[in-house]
């Protein structure tokens, strides 16, 4: 199994450990509510090194990342990043990504960690520009500090003023004395960054966060809470609201799509299947839900109307913050607006819910 | 840890036999597994079960898992503080955290089961 430099960190700290999509990363530690409530509260810190970086450089970088992802990638300034989408010529997703303009010839894609390999072998397939693709997911390692408390931890540890960085904004700066790429992003909801680190300096940084942020009362947060954290926000998990069968029109993911920047790899099938396109339109559409009945609605679980099967549950499960249980769902159009009665199947019984508005969670700023 | 008293099943329950009562839970090792859990769906008061099968379901935040019945019976009792408070199987399995009392319609079954330290040796080989 793939592990990250922060491995023997984890077993110290007591983690419990799991499989995830190949590597072995801590799913919780002492208690996962407790660190849900820590980054809603206070901040927590997370092992996201698993993630994996692909870099585009050269002459023609920026023509390459727009002919592979969604989004326009040129209207990004330096040191600014987005949220965008690789798709297949189908217009199902390859993955969901993040793009930083690191200079006018070099973009770093995050990406994820279980589709790394085929994203890397998706771009080099459509590199018809003078650009280089490198996978370079082992020359990082990925540290997340997320929460209301999370700026001023990291602060203590880097001379680049923080306060001033704007969401989605980044900059090349150092943590504890290490090189670090330090961007105002995250997928819990909160305000929070995610550092892109030397693997050789991780498990020195990862004391120092927690030592920083012990007097906020620091956690570390294991990929357990990470999930409810993002459920919460309604933020889109590869292989659960997005796959390869998904086009962003049904996962509610239009707006990392612009149509008129020149063609796109799928740009083609997202013309022919947009809403309003006869017989070719999308079908379903994902909406949120709250159970309203007792049961917890989970991954995969059938979503049925009036008796009848109608879609299935993307994720779903308790949300601490919020103390309901919550999910997403694929429904067909005509049902996909808020306060519609559903069911859920749970192990063969049919439980009450209704779809409600996303995000489930808005952080008040 | 486990206490000795009590007998126990490879699927991690618990049964502790007092004349033709069982009152049956989840050990700790299973709590402490499953993690932080947030609810708990148990069979009514009257429900004839058998040893083996499934009564119910415990869930954590991350995952669901099955109750079996180490023993047969008739469900007389439910402990009904678990749909208020479920995280009292976390701080309590072998005492609070219980989950149902069953009349013993075969009252050699409980016999068969492991003891503390099968179950331990057990619980042993299989987290290594």
């Amino acid at each position: 199994m793939k592990t990250t430099p922060l491995n023997a960190t984890h077993r110290r700290l007591g983690a419990k450990m799991i499989d995830f999509g190949g590597w072995d990363m801590p799913v919780q530690y002492a208690s996962l509510l407790e660190e849900h409530h820590a980054v809603r509260q206070r901040v927590g810190l997370f092992d996201v090194s698993h993630m994996g970086e692909i870099e585009i450089r050269g002459k023609e970088a920026l023509r390459l990342v727009n002919f592979v992802t969604t989004n326009d990638a040129a209207v990004l300034q330096f040191g600014q990043a987005q949220y965008s989408g690789l798709l297949y010529e189908h217009g199902g997703f390859v993955d969901d990504i993040l793009v930083h303009k690191v200079a006018f010839d070099h973009y770093f894609l995050c990406v994820n960690a279980s589709n790394q390999d085929k994203d890397y072998l998706h771009i080099v397939a459509h590199n018809q520009f003078d650009a280089t693709v490198e996978n370079a997911g082992s020359r990082y390692a990925q540290l997340a500090v997320q929460g209301p408390r999370a700026l001023d931890t990291l602060q203590k540890l880097t001379p680049v003023p923080l306060a001033p960085m704007r969401y989605y904004h980044f900059a090349d700066s150092t943590v504890s004395g290490a090189a670090a790429r330090i961007a105002r992003t995250g997928y819990t909801g909160e305000d929070g960054f995610e550092i892109y680190i030397p693997p050789a300096d991780a498990p020195r940084i990862w004391d120092e966060i927690l030592a920083a942020g012990a007097v906020f009362g620091i956690k570390p947060c294991g990929l357990g809470a990470r999930n409810t954290l993002r459920l919460e926000a309604a933020m889109a998990l590869y292989d659960h609201e997005i796959h390869a069968s998904i086009t962003p029109w049904e996962a509610n993911l239009g707006w990392i799509v612009e149509m008129n920047k020149g063609d796109f790899v799928g740009r083609d099938a997202l013309a022919r299947r947009r809403v309003g396109q006869k017989d070719n339109g999308p079908t379903r559409k994902i909406v949120g839900f709250e159970m309203a009945g007792r049961g917890i609605g989970r991954d995969g679980y059938e979503v049925c109307i009036n008796g009848a099967g109608a879609g299935w549950v993307t994720s779903g499960g308790p949300s601490p913050t919020l103390n309901k249980n919550i999910g997403l769902c694929y429904l067909p159009c005509a049902h996909a607006e808020a306060g519609r009665a559903i069911q859920i199947m749970v192990r063969g019984q049919a439980v009450d819910a209704v779809t409600v508005p996303t995000p489930f969670y808005k952080r008040k700023r | 840890m486990d206490p000795e008293n009590l007998r126990y099943t490879k699927e991690h329950e618990w049964v502790r036999v007092e004349g033709d009562i069982g009152t049956i839970g989840i050990t700790f090792h299973a709590q402490k597994e499953l993690g932080d859990i947030v609810y708990v769906d148990l069979p009514k008061s009257g429900a004839v079960v058998q040893a083996g099968k499934t009564i119910g379901s415990v869930e954590s935040v991350k995952a669901v898992s099955d109750i079996y019945t180490p023993v047969s019976g008739e469900v007389v009792e439910v402990n009904g503080s678990l749909a208020e408070s479920p995280e009292i199987l976390n701080k309590d399995p072998y005492g609070t955290g219980w989950l149902v009392k069953i009349k013993l319609s075969e009252p050699g079954e409980a016999g068969k089961l492991l003891t503390a330290a099968e179950y331990q040796a057990y619980v042993g080989t299989e987290s290594s």
